[in-house]
């Protein structure tokens, strides 16, 4: 796509560098951690070597003597405010501290308040904690057995480990059409616990003011708006007061899904801060952010397809297990349980489907967040595209063939989905196609059967995703009764420079760039020129955040829309300075000029200044608009990817030689941005599929609890990626643009595994599950004789 | 606990500090000399956020004690910019689309500074193996490895 504006105003289109790196790269940043206040305190938490146990006693006199410690706050402390226990997103209740038992490993026990960061592990170190250990619960299919010890012991009626039963389709008809197919497969797969592991980890300073009762909170999320509100309904009958109460979310290294919850250290942190009267500030080590924040996944599925014998697939059934931790901390819109699993369908014309999924209490870390996905959506492309595969096997049909046989044609948008989904827009054979073209997948077809033939193992394999983001629509999405929209407030200033705020928290995407885009494009104020603030809840305009790849889909819209809003009154003020009527004004970025005469013509910068100089009789003054964006529905980018792996017989090592990715995200803001989401995603994508896991032993002692274990990926495991694009705008978002931060997150595992499978498919292996460890192959090699 | 008074040079200025034997040379750069551009990412020496050079060589700032910094040279992000003018590397990073949340940054700078100061032509594979002790969550690495490319055609 030709960009409208020129390089110098910058609007869509242009690989515009970006306006936040100047302080990132002096070190300028200002990260929580870098934030220092006079008198400011410091706290460490306490933390339960068991996974469920009771707590017999706290003994905090060693702590107390250490010089410098100042307390030590325990369930009993906040029990005295009621503030022992918090809500979670998904209206399930979650301990900030215990006062009776504890359910996890690691889970915050007691935290300590110290004059230094030092003196503050000295004192947690000598807090003495008496447990006596319950029996562990780790399965979540034995969580379900008859007999099964209840965990959540605190709810009265509760008298077993399900959290919910969710489901949707047409169970009668997918069961009909399962009894006609000619085909059936059938695939059990597990999508393992993870952890985004942010560079950065969470933390915050709370500085509550007792003069003014106001509390500031410096804090790592990546929804301030929706925390303040929580904060205020959570914490209300002690005298917190929305009004009062400030969250600044500054600069943020990485969030990934990871930074929307309300961790309990945040709570105990302004907890402290309240009573002390002290600013306090809590960071997280590595190891605690991994141990104990929210997990990303933990899906047990097993999905079937039913299909007639030339590939028609005709009717697909999923049903998953899903293993909470013991609270349903779920970062999902209220209303989704199960997030948005229910794009399961994919890229396929498929005409039933029926899905459930039942949520389970374990003895694990809560979570159910993102890891760069939007709800559930990965879990949902990794089960369609896998077993795809498994059913292109059972037909003998070249994958590729299969998909572009199932796709749902291009004339059918917008597209409505078995599980209830109007699909925007849509081009799947383009993107398959162009994938195909740029990696050569018919001489890599022909390489494959040689190398074969010398007993070599290559693979390629194929994902052809679609992808669900943007929430709202708020009549479906909400948050704690929070509607899903988002917003923006834009200011022109009588210069013709502007300020633009926004709702959402950019930890990396760049907004500060790519929202001044938005904004020239809309007015021809260049983007150089026009200032992006979000994040402080004191002055940005109400907005959930930014995950779930929603920040273009709703707050850039926002910024489009309160952009044509000052243009509408520019018109008038352009009209009155021109002494003509509106109707007679011609509008090219940055100018209105009268119709048939373009010599005569006025600046949206003359415009302003004359909205604070010369404004027309009876029209007030000023430039400036807000806009609470609404979205009429979700946005739907796609796209396909394929990977080439070679197998190492020796090691079961898996090299991925090559890589592309044709990603269709809409319109483009900014392209060189895009790339850098598109590079990153993959890399977040591959992380899953052949490294990551966070596991757990019977007695619930996590395995994988730092750097040392969970293999985040380095520069020598990531291949240089290859990118191409297909455009299809959203026909309904104002710029026609869909969002891309977590596309390729989404889309690149399950490419990744098909090819892995492809290149021992002759061997007979159907499936492997991820994350694919040279261990995990070489079994297999030996397994079907083939190791060296 | 014991207390050392040490003197170390940080960015071509000399400092005093009295230090806990303890005390990591990351949170003396940070708490102390307010040199907040050295960030902390893990307890256990692999995610590189922390890298600063010591005598010239880029070190774990995490895993270094404040004392072994005592009468020795110590550079930091900061020190990078010079009269103004921005480091190759930064220019890099900045032109090449290097980094998105900028948490690993200054640790890949100060890591790529030690690389193109020993060797001025690196390969691809001389520059991944070089960053291979420095995470990054955002990028997916290929936008720093252009960027190192252009700081070593940039300072030829």
């Amino acid at each position: 796509m030709q960009p409208k504006t020129s390089p110098e105003v910058g609007g869509m289109g242009h690989s515009m560098k970006r306006k936040e790196d100047p302080r990132f790269i002096r070190g300028k940043g200002n990260y929580v951690d870098d934030i220092s206040l006079p008198g400011m305190l410091w706290m460490d938490i306490v933390r339960s070597p068991f996974a469920h146990a009771k707590i017999k006693s706290i003994n905090v006199e060693k702590a107390l003597k250490i010089p410098g410690v100042l307390a030590v706050i325990t369930g009993e402390t906040l029990a005295k405010y009621n503030l022992h226990w918090m809500p979670t997103l998904m209206s399930d209740t979650q301990m900030v501290l215990p006062t009776e038992k504890v359910m996890y490993q690691a889970q915050e026990v007691a935290a300590v308040i110290a004059t230094s960061r030092y003196t503050a592990a000295d004192g947690v170190d000598a807090v003495e904690v008496d447990y006596e250990p319950l029996p562990v619960v780790v399965d979540p299919f034995k969580a379900l057995q008859p007999g099964a010890p209840v965990l959540r012991t605190d709810k009265k009626d509760k008298k077993d480990n399900r959290i919910f039963h969710w489901e949707t389709g047409d169970k009668s008809g997918t069961e009909k059409a399962f009894a006609e197919a000619d085909v059936t497969v059938k695939q059990d797969l597990y999508i393992p616990r993870i952890h985004v592991a942010s560079i950065e980890t969470c933390g915050c300073v709370a500085d509550f003011d007792r003069v003014n009762g106001k509390l500031t909170v410096y804090m790592t999320t990546q929804a301030p708006h929706a925390i303040r509100t929580v904060f205020a309904l959570v914490a209300g009958h002690v005298g917190l007061s929305e009004e009062r109460i400030r969250i600044i979310s500054p600069d943020i290294g990485g969030g990934f899904g990871g930074k929307v919850p309300v961790y309990p250290g945040y709570v105990i942190a302004v907890a402290a801060s309240v009573v002390i009267g002290k600013p306090v500030k809590w960071i997280e080590d590595r190891m605690e952010n991994l141990q104990a924040d929210s997990f990303a996944r933990d899906y047990h599925i097993t999905a079937e397809l039913a299909a007639k014998k030339d590939g028609t697939i005709t009717a697909l059934r999923m049903k998953t297990i899903a293993d909470h931790g013991y609270t349903d901390a779920a970062a999902n819109p209220s209303k989704f349980p199960a997030g948005l699993f229910s794009i399961c369908t994919g890229s396929y014309d498929v005409k039933k489907a029926f899905v459930e999924v039942d949520g389970v209490y374990t003895n694990k870390p809560p979570g159910g967040i993102a890891y760069r996905c939007s709800f559930r959506v990965t879990e949902a492309v990794h089960a369609i595209e896998r077993i795809t595969d498994v059913l292109a096997q059972q037909l003998k049909m070249d994958p590729a063939q299969l998909r572009m046989k199932n796709f749902i044609p291009k004339e059918k948008f917008p597209y409505q989905s078995a599980l209830g989904w109007e699909y925007d827009s849509g081009d799947y054979g383009r993107a398959l196609q162009l994938a195909m073209d740029k990696i050569g997948y018919q001489a890599l077809r022909k390489e494959q059967a040689e190398k074969r033939a010398r007993g070599e193992l290559m693979g390629i394999g194929i994902s052809s995703f679609t992808e669900i983001l943007g929430a709202g629509p708020s009549k479906h999405f909400d948050i704690l009764g929070i509607k899903m929209f988002d917003s923006c407030e834009l200011r022109v200033h009588p210069t013709g420079k502007a300020i633009a705020r926004f709702g959402t928290k950019s930890q990396g995407q760049g907004h500060e760039t790519t929202y001044a885009q938005i904004i020239a494009e809309e007015l021809g104020i260049p983007a150089s020129a026009v200032q992006v603030e979000e994040g402080d809840t004191d002055t940005a305009p109400y907005g959930l955040g930014t995950y779930a790849s929603r920040s273009t889909p709703t707050a850039g819209a926002a910024g489009a829309i309160a952009a044509r809003k000052v243009r509408e009154k520019a018109r008038k003020i352009a009209a009155h300075l021109l002494e003509v009527s509106e109707a007679d004004l011609v509008w090219e970025t940055g100018k209105f000029s009268v119709r048939g005469a373009p010599q005569r013509s006025k600046t949206i910068q003359e415009c302003a200044f004359a909205a604070y100089t010369n404004n027309p009789p009876g029209m007030e003054p000023g430039l400036e608009a807000v806009d609470y964006y609404d979205p009429p529905n979700l946005t739907f980018p796609f796209g396909s990817y394929i990977c080439v792996v070679d197998i190492d017989r020796g090691t079961g090592m898996v090299r991925i030689r090559r890589f592309v990715a044709v990603d269709d995200c809409g319109n483009i803001i900014n392209p060189m941005i895009v790339d850098g989401q598109i590079h990153g995603g993959l890399t977040m994508g591959m992380a899953p599929a052949l490294l990551e896991e966070i596991s757990y032993d019977e007695n619930g002692n996590i395995q994988g609890g730092s750097f040392m274990d969970y293999l985040v990926p380095t520069s020598m495991e990531s291949p240089a990626w290859e990118t191409e694009k297909t455009v299809t705008p959203s026909p309904h978002h104002p710029l026609g643009a869909k969002g891309v931060g977590e596309s390729a997150t989404v889309g690149a595992p399950p490419a990744i595994a098909n090819a892995v499978v492809d290149a021992l498919a002759h061997l007979g292996v159907k499936h492997i599950d991820i994350p694919i460890t040279p261990e995990r192959v070489w079994r297999i090699l030996k397994e079907k004789g083939v190791a060296e | 606990m014991a207390t050392h008074d040490i003197k170390l040079t940080v960015n071509g200025t000399a400092h005093e500090a009295q230090v806990e034997s303890r005390l990591l040379l990351v949170h003396l750069l940070r708490d102390q000399l307010r040199l907040t551009g050295t960030h902390i990412g893990c307890d256990t020496t692999h995610c590189g956020a922390c890298t600063v050079l010591l005598d010239g060589q880029p070190v774990k700032s995490c895993t270094v004690l404040a004392v072994q910094a005592d009468g020795r040279q110590v550079s930091t992000v900061e020190g990078l910019e010079k009269d103004g003018k921005l480091h190759p590397l930064q220019e890099g990073f900045w032109e090449k689309h290097g980094l998105q949340c900028g948490y690993c940054t200054p640790g890949m700078l100060m890591t790529t500074c030690a690389l193109l100061s020993r060797n001025k032509n690196p390969s691809e594979a001389e520059i991944r193996e070089a960053i291979s002790g420095n995470l990054c969550r955002c990028t997916g690495y290929v936008n720093i490895v252009k960027a190192v490319q252009y700081a070593a055609e940039k300072s030829r």
